[in-house]
């Protein structure tokens, strides 16, 4: 594919919109993992959320 | 009869309807991608004046809308907490900043990118190059607010209230291509000013963005439920100790 005399500029402006929306990607799926973790972890200790004992 | 946002206010039932929602947005999401991206570079012509950088508009326009679109959606819940008090408003408005901040980012980005070999240079002071930079700044100070203060509920409702005032900005940066002489180039008209066969790319990998967005936002809010129900029980390990240590000390 010949993207002409500036094909840099199009290819670093898709390649730092791919990285972002990796990155938000990956931070979004280890942060849900972490609270999830944490919460398992709360509960194993047998402390349950006052909603849930209704 | 209850409204939507009354029945999405228990947070159970967000966490319910959201993980059922959240496959069917990422598929969507990634199906309009696959397709844009092919529309892009594949399906649509080089354009008269700027030739093959015009590719940069399909990435650029979608993350310019979104920067504008989740401020507003912030904005919203902002108002909805101030006003409604509505339990997921806040939630709502803490997940979409950071976001917010990534997609301005990209639109400030893509566009010095674009505006490189099309004006000659990376930046200009002009009015919609500066206002969007306000905005992104304007996104950094909502986050920066939020985690300067421990107290959370105070942290909410001053955040709430920022992120009203800045909503004066959005205005700002939709009409600076008209009420100022910008090297920007105007509003896009997307029926007049873009061609057809540039028309349909570029709606393809907006939508693409804006349901991942979307899918994005919903994975962010159900973290920070998780996040505050894990605060909520460490809390009520700490007064369950608190009230045991007053009855020792009572017998």
């Amino acid at each position: 594919m010949d993207l002409g005399p500036h094909a840099g500029f199009i290819w670093i402006s898709y390649a730092v919109v791919a990285v972002t929306v990796a990155g938000l990607i990956v931070w979004l799926l280890a942060d849900g993992w972490k609270q999830r973790a944490d919460l398992e972890a709360l509960e194993r200790r047998g402390v349950k959320r006052r909603s849930s004992n209704k | 009869m209850q409204t939507l946002t009354q029945r999405l206010a228990n947070p159970t039932r967000f966490m319910e309807l959201s993980a059922r929602l959240l496959p069917w947005f990422v598929a969507a999401s990634a199906i309009l991608l696959v397709y844009g991206l092919y529309l892009s570079f594949f399906d649509s012509p080089p354009d008269y004046q700027q030739g093959e950088t015009v590719r940069i508009m399909y990435i650029h326009v979608p993350c310019a809308w979104l920067s504008m679109m989740i401020y507003g959606l912030i904005a919203l819940s902002s108002f909805g907490l101030l006003v409604f008090r509505h339990p997921l408003a806040d939630v709502s408005a803490k997940a979409a900043a950071p976001l917010g901040a990534a997609f301005t980012f990209l639109a400030l980005v893509t566009g010095s990118l674009w505006g490189k070999p099309m004006w000659g240079t990376y930046w200009v002071w002009d009015a919609r190059l500066t206002s969007v930079l306000l905005l992104f700044f304007l996104y950094l100070g909502l986050i920066a607010l939020r985690s300067a203060l421990e107290d959370e509920g105070a942290a909410a409702k001053l955040t709430a209230v920022l992120a009203l005032v800045g909503v004066t900005l959005l205005p700002i940066i939709k009409f600076s291509v008209n009420w100022w002489n910008t090297l920007h180039q105007p509003s896009t008209d997307f029926g007049a000013t873009v061609d057809p066969s540039m028309r349909l790319p570029l709606l393809v990998m907006a939508l693409a963005f804006t349901l991942m967005f979307f899918a994005m936002h919903l994975k962010a809010m159900r973290n920070e439920i998780l996040r505050r129900r894990a605060k909520a029980l460490r809390t009520q390990i700490i007064m369950g100790r608190d009230r045991l240590a007053a009855q020792g000390a009572a017998e």
